[in-house]
This record gives C-alpha cells, sequence and structure tokens, in this order.
C-alpha cells in the first residue's frame, strides 16, 4: 500500500517538475497522471497494489473536493448580488455543454464504427433554455 | 480539572478537528447518498459542504482556521488525480479507437462551456468580475485560476465557480443524458469530464469504469485545450 502510494507521490513530483519547466499550461498533477500512462503503456500491465491503491484513492475521489468546496463560503456576498446570473449560468451553461459534448461524441464513434447506413442527427439540446 | 470551554479553545487550534469535522460530514452525505440509492440529486459532496459551511458559520471558523485541519484531505487530489492514469490505461484500446471523436467532441464541448458561461452571466446583468472569472468554469481548479487570472478574472471566484460547476455536473448529468437517450458509456464520460471536470469524474466512476476513464481524460484534455483556447480566444474578442 505505503509502497505504491510512494509511486503515485513521486510520479506526481515529476509531473510538477514537468510542467514547471516546459512551462505546459496543465497542473502538475494531470502531467503526472500522462507520465503514469505512458509508464503502463510501456510496462503493459497495472501491478496488483497499484491498482488497490489507486482503487481505494478513487472511489473517495468526491470526498477530496469537501475542503475546496466550503470555500464558497468566502464568496456569499458575490452569490447574493448576483445569484440569477450566476445561477442560470452555471445550470445552463454545464448542462449545455454536456448535452453537447456527449451527443457529438455518441454521434461521431457511431459514425466511425460506420454499422449505421444513415446515422441519426444527434440528440437536440436544451438550448431553448437559455 | 478542565472545563468543556478549555477543550474547546484547545481543540480549535488543532488541525484533527477540521479534519475530522471534514470526514464526518462527507459520511454524512455519503449516508444520505447511499440511503437515496446514489440518485445523483443527492451529492454527497454537495451535503458535506452544506453541513460543514453552517458549521463554520455558527461557531464564526474562518475558512483558513478550517482548512488547517482539511488540506490533510485535500492534498491528496494530487495523487488520486496521477491515480487516473489506471483507468484509463485499462480502457486504452476503445480510447486510441475513437481518439479523433474524443479530440472534436472535447474541443467543441471545451469552447461551448466556455462561451456559453460567459455570454449567459453577461446577458443577464452579472458584473464584470462574474461575468469573466465564469469563463474556465469547466476546467480543474488550478488551470482555471490560472486562465483567470490571464484574462482579468478573480481566482477565488472561479474556484467557487468551478465547484459549483462539477457539483451541478454530478447532479444533473445523469438525468439529462439520460433523458437524451445516450447510452454510451465513453459520451457519457467525456461530457461529464468535459464539464465538470473532477466532481463529474468521481461521480463517472462511481457509476460505471469506462464512463470514468473517458471522464478523466477529458478532464486532463479539457484543461490543455481551455488554457490554450480561452486566453487567445479573449484577447481577440475583447482585445487588449
Amino acid at each position: 500500500m505505503v509502497e505504491w502510494f510512494t509511486v503515485l507521490v513521486v510520479f506526481q513530483l515529476a509531473g510538477e517538475v514537468l510542467s514547471a519547466a516546459t512551462k505546459l499550461p496543465v497542473p502538475g498533477p494531470v502531467c503526472g497522471m500522462v507520465l503514469l500512462f505512458l509508464a503502463l503503456v510501456i510496462y503493459r500491465r497495472v501491478p496488483d497494489g497499484l491498482a488497490k491503491t489507486a482503487e481505494g484513492l478513487l472511489t473517495n475521489l468526491s470526498l477530496l473536493f469537501v475542503p475546496a468546496g466550503a470555500g464558497v463560503m468566502l464568496h456569499f456576498g458575490v452569490l447574493q448580488h448576483d445569484l440569477l446570473p450566476i445561477g442560470a449560468s452555471l445550470i445552463v451553461s454545464t448542462l449545455l455543454t454536456i448535452a453537447v459534448t456527449a451527443a457529438l461524441m455518441a454521434w461521431l464513434s457511431r459514425k466511425a464504427s460506420g454499422n449505421a447506413p444513415g446515422p441519426k442527427p444527434a440528440a437536440p439540446e436544451p438550448e431553448a433554455r437559455s | 480539572m478542565t472545563s468543556i470551554a478549555d477543550i474547546w479553545v484547545y481543540l480549535s487550534a488543532s488541525p484533527l478537528l477540521h479534519l475530522a469535522l471534514t470526514l464526518v460530514a462527507y459520511q454524512a452525505g455519503y449516508a444520505v447518498y447511499r440511503w437515496r440509492k446514489f440518485n445523483p440529486i443527492f451529492n454527497p459532496v454537495l451535503i458535506a459542504i452544506i453541513i460543514l459551511v453552517t458549521i463554520l458559520l455558527v461557531t464564526h471558523t474562518s475558512y483558513q482556521t478550517y482548512f488547517q485541519g482539511a488540506q490533510f484531505v485535500h492534498f491528496l487530489l494530487g495523487p488520486a488525480t496521477v491515480a487516473l492514469a489506471i483507468p484509463l490505461y485499462r480502457q486504452v484500446a476503445r480510447v486510441r479507437k475513437s481518439a479523433l471523436a474524443v479530440t472534436v467532441s472535447l474541443i467543441v464541448g471545451s469552447i461551448t462551456a466556455a462561451a456559453s458561461a460567459v455570454f449567459i452571466t453577461w446577458v443577464l446583468g452579472g458584473t464584470r468580475d462574474s461575468f469573466v472569472s465564469m469563463a474556465p468554469k469547466s476546467v480543474t481548479t488550478p488551470v482555471a485560476m490560472g486562465i483567470t487570472e490571464q484574462i482579468g478574472g478573480l481566482p477565488t471566484l472561479t474556484a467557487m465557480f468551478v465547484i459549483l460547476t462539477g457539483i451541478t455536473g454530478a447532479m444533473l448529468g445523469a438525468p439529462l443524458l439520460n433523458a437524451l437517450g445516450i447510452k454510451d458509456w465513453a459520451a457519457r464520460g467525456l461530457a461529464m469530464g468535459t464539464a465538470s471536470h473532477g466532481i463529474g469524474t468521481a461521480r463517472a466512476l462511481q457509476v460505471n469504469e469506462v464512463a470514468g476513464a473517458f471522464a478523466g481524460l477529458a478532464m486532463g484534455l479539457n484543461a490543455l485545450a481551455s488554457a490554450m483556447l480561452i486566453p487567445a480566444a479573449w484577447h481577440l474578442i475583447f482585445g487588449g
């Protein structure tokens, strides 16, 4: 467990170094994810211990957002002042993005697999709501 | 003999209290989520945040004091993000096969997220701080804060929008995708990761491993795409 956690932290560190050295606009942990992914491609399998450690962290991934989330309390003033524009924007824009991305991806994947002679047009987007 | 007040003074100065509070609040949120049969509307992060913020406000505890304890949980976000390489590796064959579809959908989704967020906030009369800081709302927090700085928004305001966007997507994404009849797990995951980054990814991982892998991939790619597109587009459109 600790040895595989060490692997994750070391890859994160390598990612931070890579991110800082190349000035890539990607945070260190995401660079670390890419590095670990490449290492797994080369190694050609996921070691059992690493799989278990990763599972332990990822099944509780949503817990890890709670401390940052409580930071909402710092901006109650802005939220109150701009409640309608902020609320509407968060809900409509997020749903629109999910609909557009999923419909496009589903449609392109179906087209690529080439089984449907006349692919159905992508599902309508809830644009009317804005 | 020490009084209750003395114990309180001692505890509130120690990071342990707020670490424990964070874990207990999440357990309470998760218990509700499980009790409601993992219905996404009962998002455990949102419930935990409501409990925590209420307690912090009632006890007049500052966020800085709270974070001294909560940072131990917060720190694990880094290694957990690295660990997303594992579900991604397990889906490597599918990802390679749909590389073009992923790229196109991601870029379109990324532009949709930023453009619609800024437009809606602006058109409904939001202040400049609000609509500028809204642009990178679908991007994972550290990158979103960097982008907002480049275009003249407020990084901490952006951090709040990012969290609220993640929770919104995690709560409403699944019902929306069901209503649209999209059953492809890769498409569902990609959409959740693009629109609502890590919180959307966390929800996707709870539901399906393919969706989780594509969500983690989308979160990383959207960070890259937005960091390159948003500042460039902003200066092109608004000058400066």
